[in-house]
Formats: C-alpha cells, sequence, structure tokens
C-alpha cells in the first residue's frame, strides 16, 4: 500500500496554492529586510518559501501566536440603573484548519513539549487545543545540520517523525511525500501524483542515511540528577553565565519555550485580555508587587531555565527533555552562550564528589 | 464562532456586595457571583485562592478567608500594593468584577484533625488562616486547643479586629503582639518569633499553621524547631508572582512545583525538598 507521492521541484507552488485553498498554509519565507531572516507566514502567491535551510524562528508562532486575545470586555450602561455599568465579556475564537508545510523535525517536537503542559496538565488551555487539533504538520527531513545543531543529543534526530502528519523527504529534483496518519493521508490526493518505484527507493535510502546520522556530541537527556546536585554551585552559574545580557532572545526563538504574560488593554469602554510570550530571562518575569524576587540575578533565571529544560521537565514529564536541540538559542546569542556546554560540565561536580 | 466548551481564563462575574475598611492600606472585599447557580454550586477548600479581575487593568490572586462553612459571599482581603489592588480600592459596592476561583489546593483540614492547632500570624498574612480558623470554629469538635499568635506593627494594622470576640468564644486563645508600645495598648509587645518563643506552645499532638512576611515566617520556623516541632508539623502559604493561576504560564515554579496548582500550601517537610529558590 503506497501512499506515496512525488512533487517535483516546479510543481511546488501550484501544490501550495491548491493546499491554500483549502486552509492557511503556513511555510518558511525568508523576509526581506536582515533583521527577521527565515520565518513562517501564511502563504499567498508572491510568497518564495526556503526549504534549504532551517528557519530563524521556528513556527511556534501557529499555534502559539505572539500575542492573542484571550477575552473581549464591554463596560455598558445598566438600563435600569444609570449610577451602574455591567461588562458584557467574550471568550470566542475562530480558528481556520492549517498546515505548516516545511518545518523541521527539531520544530515539530517542540510542540510536544507544549501538549504537555497546555494540554496534559492539570487544566487544559483551550486556546492551544482548538489550534492543535486543526492543524497538520508536513514535515521536512533534515540534511542541512549546522555546528550549532544537537537535536540527537535530546533524544531526536534529523529523521525524527514524531509529531508529524507527512513526511518530507527532499530528492534531487522535488519531494517525495507520505502521509504518517490517517489526517495525513486526507490531504495527499490534493498534494501530487503518486511516486514512482524508484523515486520511493532513493527517498527510502536518504531517510536511512539521514536517520542514522547522530547530530550533536553528547547525550544530554539525563542531566537531572547532574543539575540537583549543581544547584548550589554559584562560581558554576555565575561563570557560565557572566556575558549574557539578559536579552531573552534564547526563549524568543525557541520552540519549546512556552512562558506567557497576561495584560489587559483597553480603550474607552472596550478592551481585551491578551496572552503574549514572556521570557524567564528577565527580571520582571517573577517580579512580586511587594518588591520581592526570587530569582533577581541574571545567573538565577538561567539557572532555572536549564533546570527546567533538563531537570524540572523530565522530572514531572516521565523523562522527557523540554529541548528539542535545534540550536536557535546558540546561534541568536549575541554574546555566544552555548547550552550544549553548561549542561556538559554540570556532570563534573557531581563526579567530583563521590 | 465556536464557543468553548470550558475556559479556565475567563472569570465568572461578579458583584461587589460589601467593602470593609481592615486598615489604612486593606480593604475586605465581599463578593457574589452574578450567576445565581454558580454562587450556589460553589465549593471550595479552606487555603484556596481566586483571581480578582478589573476588566481593562488586569487579575491578581487572593485567598478566599471566608471559610467554605459560610457561603453567603466570598470574602477577600485586598492590601493596596500594585496596579490591580490599587484599582480595586477604588470601586463601590456595586461594582463588577472577575472572579477565577477555586485555584490551589488549601489547608489539609483532614490531617489537621484531632490535632491542636497553634496559627501564628503576622499582617496581612491573617487573611489565609481566617478562613482555617473559620472552618475548624464552624467543626469545632474535630480539632482540639485553638491558639492564634496575631502581630501586626501598630493596632491600626491589625485585620478583623470586629471578629475577635467571636474567635474568642469560639474558643480560640487570641494572642495579640504589636512591633512596639502604643498608647492604650494592653496586649504584647515585640515580634512575632519573639512572642512564639515566650509563649513556648507544646510540640505535642499539635500542628503549627503560619502566614506572615517572609522574615517572620523565616524565624518562626527556627522557633517552631526550638520547640521540637517537626517538619510535618508546620504548615505554611508561599506567595509568588502569579499570571494564569493553573500551572501553564511558568513563573511561580520552585523547581519542579507550582505554587499556583502545587500550593499556596505547603509543609516545612515538602519545602525542604524543594530546590532553595524562595
Amino acid at each position: 500500500m503506497s501512499e506515496k507521492i512525488f512533487i517535483a521541484q516546479g510543481e511546488l507552488t501550484a501544490v501550495l496554492e491548491r493546499l491554500s485553498k483549502e486552509m492557511d498554509v503556513w511555510v518558511p519565507v525568508e523576509m526581506g529586510d536582515e533583521k527577521w531572516g527565515i520565518r513562517f507566514l501564511p502563504y499567498h502567491r508572491d510568497t518564495v518559501v526556503v526549504l534549504n535551510r532551517q528557519s530563524t524562528l521556528g513556527p511556534k508562532n501557529v499555534l502559539f501566536p505572539q500575542v492573542e486575545t484571550l477575552l473581549s470586555f464591554r463596560y455598558q450602561k445598566d438600563d435600569d440603573d444609570p449610577s451602574k455599568q455591567h461588562i458584557d465579556l467574550k471568550d470566542r475564537q475562530d480558528i481556520s484548519p492549517a498546515l505548516v508545510f516545511g518545518a523541521r523535525p527539531c520544530d515539530v517536537r517542540g510542540f510536544l513539549t507544549f501538549d504537555q503542559v497546555f494540554l496534559n496538565g492539570r487544566y487544559k488551555d483551550p486556546y492551544y487545543e482548538q489550534r492543535r487539533e486543526k492543524t497538520l504538520f508536513a514535515t521536512l527531513l533534515c540534511d542541512t545540520e549546522d555546528s550549532a545543531c544537537f537535536c540527537s543529543s535530546v533524544g531526536s534526530g534529523p529523521g525524527d517523525r514524531e509529531g508529524s502528519d507527512l513526511w518530507i523527504i527532499p530528492v534531487d529534483e522535488g519531494f517525495v511525500v507520505e502521509a504518517l496518519n490517517e489526517k495525513g493521508r486526507k490531504l495527499i490526493p490534493v498534494m501530487g501524483k503518486q511516486a514512482t518505484p524508484e523515486q520511493i527507493e532513493k527517498a527510502r535510502r536518504i531517510h536511512e542515511q539521514v536517520s542514522a546520522k547522530h547530530v550533536g556530541e553528547d547525550d544530554l537527556t539525563r542531566s537531572a540528577r547532574d543539575f540537583t546536585g549543581r544547584f548550589e554551585d554559584m562560581d558554576y552559574w555565575r561563570d557560565m553565565v557572566s556575558k549574557c545580557i539578559s536579552c531573552g532572545i534564547c526563549t524568543f526563538v525557541c520552540p519549546t519555550c512556552y512562558c506567557f504574560n497576561i495584560t489587559d488593554e483597553s480603550r474607552d469602554l472596550t478592551g481585551e485580555r491578551l496572552r503574549s510570550w514572556d521570557s524567564c530571562m528577565f527580571y520582571h518575569y517573577t517580579l512580586e508587587a511587594s518588591g520581592h524576587n526570587p530569582r533577581p540575578e541574571k545567573f538565577e533565571r538561567y539557572r532555572n531555565r536549564v533546570g527546567h529544560k533538563f531537570s524540572y521537565f523530565p522530572d514531572t514529564y516521565n523523562g522527557m527533555i523540554s529541548c528539542c536541540g535545534c540550536g536557535r538559542c546558540i546561534r541568536s546569542c549575541p554574546v555566544s552562550i552555548d547550552i550544549r556546554r553548561v549542561v556538559h560540565h554540570l556532570k563534573e561536580a557531581v563526579d567530583a564528589e563521590v | 464562532m465556536p464557543k468553548f466548551e470550558s475556559n479556565p481564563f475567563r472569570p465568572e462575574l461578579a458583584t461587589i456586595q460589601d467593602i470593609i475598611q481592615e486598615t489604612s492600606n486593606i480593604l475586605t472585599f465581599r463578593v457574589v457571583l452574578n450567576d445565581e447557580q454558580k454562587m450556589r454550586e460553589f465549593s471550595f477548600q479552606p487555603g484556596q485562592v481566586g483571581q480578582l479581575s478589573v476588566f481593562g487593568v488586569g487579575e491578581s490572586t487572593f485567598v478566599i478567608n471566608s471559610p467554605p462553612t459560610r457561603k453567603d459571599y466570598l470574602q477577600f482581603s485586598v492590601m493596596r500594593t500594585g496596579e490591580v489592588t490599587q484599582r480595586l480600592h477604588q470601586m463601590n459596592i456595586g461594582d463588577q468584577i472577575g472572579v477565577r476561583a477555586p485555584l490551589g489546593n488549601g489547608f489539609p483540614v483532614d490531617k489537621l484533625k484531632a490535632h491542636d492547632i497553634l496559627f501564628i500570624a503576622g499582617g496581612i498574612g491573617m487573611a489565609p488562616l481566617r478562613t482555617l480558623l473559620l472552618y475548624m470554629l464552624d467543626n469545632r469538635r474535630d480539632y482540639g486547643d485553638i491558639t492564634l499568635i496575631y502581630g501586626a506593627r501598630s493596632p491600626e494594622d491589625l485585620c478583623y479586629t470586629y471578629e475577635f470576640d467571636e474567635w474568642r468564644s469560639g474558643g480560640v486563645r487570641l494572642v495579640l503582639t504589636v512591633d512596639r508600645e502604643f498608647p492604650d495598648w494592653k496586649e504584647r509587645v515585640g515580634f512575632v518569633p519573639t512572642v512564639l518563643t515566650e509563649e513556648a506552645p507544646s510540640s505535642y499532638k499539635c500542628m503549627a499553621v503560619t502566614c506572615g512576611p517572609p522574615i517572620m515566617i523565616k524565624f518562626v520556623l527556627i522557633g517552631l524547631k526550638r520547640l521540637d516541632f517537626e517538619d510535618h508539623q508546620i504548615i505554611t502559604t508561599l506567595e509568588k508572582r502569579m499570571k494564569c493561576g493553573i500551572g501553564i504560564c511558568g513563573r511561580c515554579n520552585i523547581g519542579t512545583k507550582y505554587v499556583c496548582v502545587d500550593g499556596p500550601v505547603f509543609s516545612y517537610e515538602e519545602l525542604r525538598q524543594m530546590v532553595p529558590e524562595l
């Protein structure tokens, strides 16, 4: 039973065009200015899709918009008592079906962290849940690693298909696309013609080759105990992050960073309660109204970030690391702090004590 | 547009029924949910919290300081500190706010049964203890002797003074203290931890429940340990900056624990297992 289809390089635009008639199609796009690099935007006719490099910013905003409305409200005069107001409150959202086309395994893996927190905790986040249900991922096998990549160090890899609905393998003259589940299968007829046995064989070999690669040197999945052992070693943390300028870019570009802020914006008698991306690297993130701050120093904030990804999260969710190894925090960091190095060296103190 | 089946971010609309001036910067709000059925069916544990919304300004977290045994209204005491509390202080009876509640874990009322209870409160820290105290008075036979050591900077900074007689007649031994001498003040003078040491209550079959400013908690813990209280005999509540209140937004964590859903009530035994980042 072959459900593998082939999209020739020259047909890609037509395929995206067809798909975008049925749903919002998010693709990696090179922005004109240098500031943004490549990021995911809804496809339209003039879009130039970039599939041969990792995007600067992953598709995090598709399921978790940088700013979204949680509630809208309006103060209204009470007809029975003109000295009083009542409040009209709305919390609906309208989500259209969407496809993320051309994200990489690391990008998609980021949402597995989101799923644990937004769907499997004590409370469900209905905004995330609706988007998650209506969004498909056609993920690109990754054959473009660079020196900052370390997906295999965190239990993933360039051929990791977990969390994807369709799997795209680039071959010389186009792409072989395969459905990984029922949701993905429904899109196959829209996407192209049946692949030839030669194309399928070629794709199989590429998948095998790429999946066998180990991207990243260490195994960083067993660092929880080492982190606990290092927790109170202030010299270690101060030394590791002395360069940090608390800019927060590591959290902004991170596919697994989900922390958010909630703020009200209002004008006259109407307004909205908004959710927006926040960052644990910021002083104000934990600052209390009393003036007390449990993480006033940058080394404490960075330590919490490392702890959350490599210790607290796996302790809470069956060993799952909340880092996808995409390397964006390393690439984007203006002072080149390397999280691999920070996690790698956690171990030594514990070993030394034994 | 599709409606959510349930949305933990959506507050219930509520009306301010009464406002009590406790101190120069603390007001107590008595609030009723506008949806009568939801108000009737509202249930919670002593110590659980709620997020109060001023639409257009934001939300803040406060303990529900009325007990679940008294359900005519939900009561919150608000110290004027930041933006939301400032606006709450400007509100009047009849004004509309939002309430997301109950959130958090509450006091282990069953574990406290058949014990003597030692409450130790400082300032606004009396609010979470009030709900438990009244709950115990309403279930008086389940609990042994109840002592409350309650301190504030000055006599004017004590909350719920109008209820002290009710507490006393319910069998609470009330030890009041203020930081320094004041004219006409006939009760104790001195910081709460000092008064605790002077009182020297027995730890035998006793559970201590404490809430107050961090510096008070720190020295109260030392005092309780000197009186041979075991870690599991000490219960406290923590405060952190919160936004979502439902364990998602990230900021109130101490290691793996989120104060908004795993707390705010913790035993000292639990606190000692956490990373030292209070």
